[in-house]
This record gives structure tokens, sequence and C-alpha cells, in this order.
């Protein structure tokens, strides 16, 4: 159990020294390192969309009550991977009338802040690719890059249907970073520090969805509409907008939204898990594991959800969150700050 | 197809060389022909019935292709499901012309078919095959979801396997 405890700082410290016996000098090393880091995050993203692309179909249809793709391996496993080269030999598709470049770059500028969200989050002990000690902060800004290059995709297309799409994708990710910022904040008051690292230090015997029930509920409620996933899939509401930001995309450019949705949907369940669940803290199992076992946990409640319950309507999401969430939330900041106030007077 | 291409000497050379190639498209078959994801696309009766094909009794997605896709642009295959007027003609040849390479056409019923029993209409297109290459014929009115399922099938094989394909020229019909 130690030894998988310690296996992923353990390669890390294994290619250290091998390197250092090569007499390499040590930035090198360290970079070397640090890219062999990346990689491995990066591996990890594409092996995590792979499965949860499946899992959402599986889900989708075991709520529907039907078996969901059961024909291709073992319960249906490989279908991602077909999906995956399908898309990879699709036409490229670019509309005359398109602004080629910002329509050329939008995929990938979708993509990049959600690869960057995993630079400061802790995996496990010891486990942290860069220990920030503005994390949270880093967190919350670089996600909101991300609606930019939403606009951009649908100013690219040149089509009505498009820039629709984008402008609700903007409004409703501007409206709901408030209260998922403010519903972060009782957290950071009650740890004094935006260190992801110290954040999950600090529930070592207690979790914070205990302390900050009405913070999680209004964080998850937010992070579903930060991430485009129903019920607030507005922007590609297929009633009304065709395929809202994405219509005009094919083929691998179309995938790489795909897949910077189900990286920002394990980012967001992994800032979930260390704000609310205690981070990589639990007993027997390697702390990584835990991690994973929790972040999974949450993406499966993302994926119920979403199959659940129908989508909302656009003047309803923008009343919820002005008028609901807003109030709500600094309502629990106000409770905070006053609970902080009396447990230290009660501390004397 | 009645072109003679010259072999060169060296033939089995550039055969080895290019085999690598071949299995690429082998690849790119298979996933092609298992991710058939449809356009969400219904003209009459036949939609109704292509509906039920993705629910939870005839469940399409056991094949991977519950995934319809409202823009053309992400889909692979647009079933028609019903008579084509003359109206209507223009604007499935323009959703037909957005859908990216490769694209597959499943002509669903009589009327997508020969036009079924409006056939001698004056407005309604004697089958969809005078515009579109269809690669599918799936016969019934409307064919059932099981009909649907095999047509799905039969496509993929036709992925599969494209040596299989025989081509009829437009005359010959």
């Amino acid at each position: 159990m130690e030894l998988l405890e310690r296996l992923f700082v353990n390669i890390a410290g294994l290619a250290r020294t091998l390197m250092a016996g090569w007499s390499l000098p040590n930035s090198i090393i360290e970079l070397v390192v640090l890219i062999l880091g990346i990689i491995a995050i990066i591996g990890l993203i594409i092996v995590d969309a792979i499965i949860l692309v499946w899992l959402e179909r599986k889900i989708a249809g075991f709520i529907q009550e039907r078996p969901g793709p059961n024909r291709l391996g073992p319960a249906g496993v490989f279908q991602t991977i077909a999906d995956t080269f399908k898309l990879l030999g699709k036409e490229d598709v670019i509309p005359r009338s398109a602004d080629r470049w910002v329509f050329r770059l939008a995929p990938p500028l979708v993509f990049v802040p959600a690869i960057m969200l995993y630079a400061v989050i802790p995996f496990g002990k010891d486990m942290v690719p860069v220990d920030l000690n503005v994390g949270l902060f880093y967190c919350f800004s670089i996600a909101s890059l991300g609606t930019m290059s939403f606009l951009m995709a649908g100013w690219g297309s040149h089509n009505k249907y498009s820039l629709l799409g984008g402008m609700r994708t903007v409004a409703q990710m501007i409206s709901y970073e408030i209260p998922l910022l403010l519903s972060v904040l009782g957290v950071v008051m009650i740890v004094g520090s935006l260190n992801l690292s110290d954040i999950v230090a600090a529930q070592k015997n207690v979790w914070f969805i205990i302390i900050q029930p009405v913070a999680f509920i209004i964080y998850l409620i937010a992070a579903t509409a930060e991430l485009n996933r129903g019920p607030f899939d507005l922007p590609e509401g297929e009633q009304e907008l065709v395929a809202g930001v994405y219509t005009e995309f094919s083929g691998m450019r179309w995938a790489l939204f795909f897949l910077a949705e189900y990286t920002n949907m394990v980012a967001t369940a992994a800032i979930a898990v260390t704000l609310f669940f205690g981070g990589w803290h639990g007993p027997w199992l390697p702390s990584w594991m835990w991690f994973f076992l929790k972040v999974y946990l949450i993406i499966f409640f993302f994926m119920v959800i979403k199959w659940t319950y129908p989508r909302i309507r656009v003047d309803h999401l923008m009343h919820f969150g002005w008028k609901f969430l807003i109030p709500l939330s600094l309502a629990n900041l106000l409770l905070t700050g006053v609970g902080i106030e009396i447990y230290r007077f009660m501390r004397g | 197809m009645g072109i003679n291409v010259e072999q060169p000497a060296d033939a089995k050379q550039l055969l080895k060389h290019n085999i690598i190639l071949t299995s690429i498209e082998k690849v790119l078959n298979w996933g092609r022909a298992h991710s058939l994801w449809p356009l969400t696309f219904g003209i009459a009766c036949c939609a109704i019935e292509m509906m039920s094909t993705t629910n939870s009794r005839y469940d399409l997605s056991r094949f991977g292709s519950e995934l319809f896709r409202p823009s053309p642009r992400q889909a692979d295959l647009i079933i028609i499901p019903g008579s084509v007027n003359k109206k209507l003609q223009p604007l499935v040849e323009r959703v037909y012309n957005q859908m990216a390479d490769p694209k597959y056409v499943i002509a669903m019923g009589n009327c997508a078919i020969s036009g079924g029993p409006y056939r001698d209409s004056y407005t309604v297109l004697p089958g969809v095959n005078t515009f579109l290459p269809v690669d599918v014929y799936i016969p019934g009115c409307p064919p059932r979801p099981e009909a649907l399922i095999d047509g799905v099938l039969k496509l993929r094989e036709r992925i599969m396997h494209p040596e299989r394909a025989v081509k009829v020229s437009q005359d010959e019909q």
C-alpha cells in the first residue's frame, strides 16, 4: 500500500536520479520532469474523456431503461474509440463566409484553459503539479477564459444560430461565475488561504461539506451552468438553435469542443472534491485513488442530473442566477463570517 | 472500373510501402461503420418509426447510432424518412451538401424509395435517388424499427467491406 501511495512520486524521483546519473544540469532535469508530468496529465485527460463519453451514454441508457452501446467490446467500451477514429477521418468544413482565423482558433482556445486548470489540482499526497499560493484564484481566472473562445466560435462561424448560441453561452457563464466565486469564498474565509494544498490540509478532520453545505449546493449548480451541461445546456439547445455554437464545426474541431467539455467537467469535479470533500484524505486506500473515487462520484452525479432534468428556459436561467443564487451565496458568506467570529470568541 | 492503370514494374515494392495506408483505411472504415450518427431530420410517418427506433423498446444506441446530431456538419448519415416533394427537394439537397464527408444516405420507406403511393402525383419526386446517392433502401410503409436497424447494419457491412458494394450507374436503373 505504501508503494502504491508513493507510486507517482517515486516515478518522478526515479526519472530525476536516472538523469542525474547522466550528469545533466539541474535545470534540464527539472524541465524533463515537468514535461513528463504534462504528458501524464494530457494522457489522463484523453483516457478520462474516452471513459466518460462511454459512461455518459451508458448512464443515459440506464436512466431511459435501455442497454446503451453494447456491441463493441464488453458493454460497448470500445464505442468511443470507434467514434474517435470516425471523427479523425471526417472532412474539415470551413464555411466560405466564416472568419477563418477566429473559426480555426476557437476550438484549441476552448481546450487550452481546460488543460491549464489541472496545473494546480492536488491529485494526492505530494502530488500537486504546481503548488501555487493563489491556486484557487488561478483556477477561476483560467476557467473564465473559456467564455471568450465560445464567443469566438459563435462569431467566427458567421451563422445566426452560432452567434445566438455564443451570446447565450457568454451571458450564462458570466452570470453564473459570480455565485460560483461567492460560494467558494466561504471556504477561503475559513481556511484563510487560496492555496489548494492548504485547503486540503485544513480538511484533515472534517470535510467542508459539513461546515458549508449551502456553499456546496450553490457551487454544484453554478458549476453545472459553467460547464454548459444539462439542465443548463442552452448554448446548444437543439429546439431553438440547431446546435448553438457548435453548428458549423465538423470532425476534430467539434471533437475538441467535446473533449474540452469533459476535461472541464473533470476539473470542476476535482475542484469540488478539493474544496468540499477533503481532497485526497481518506482511510486505507492510496490518496490519489481516493481523490479519483470522489471525482468520479461527483461526475456520476453531474450525469444523472443531465439525463433526468429537462432543459430550463433562458429567462428562468437568468432569474435563477441573479435573483436567487447570488443573494443566497451572499447570505451564506455573511453567516460564515458571523460563524467564524463566534468561533473565535468562544475560543477566546 | 474500366480504367486501365498501368502497373509499374516494381508494383510489389510499392504495395509493400503502401500497405500501411490500406491498414489506416481499414481502421477508419471500422470507425465509420461503428459510429454512424444520423441527422435529426424527419419528413413523414417514417420519422415516427425512426424516433421509435432510438427509444427504449428497440434502442439503436446498442449499435452506437443513437447520437442524432442536430447540425448536418457533425452527422454521418441522413435518413430520408418520407416522401420528398418538389418543394422540399432543394432543402434536402442543401442539407445533404452541408454534411461533411464521408456521408451516407438511407432511403427509408416506399415514398423515399420510389414515391410510393404518391408516385404519380405532380408534386412528389419518384424516389430520392433522383438527386441523392442512396446507400441503403429500406422498403415498408412505414418500415418497422427492426427494419431500420437492419438497414443501419447493412450500411455498416457496406462500409466495412467497400469491395462488396456493386456500383450501379445512373442509366442502368
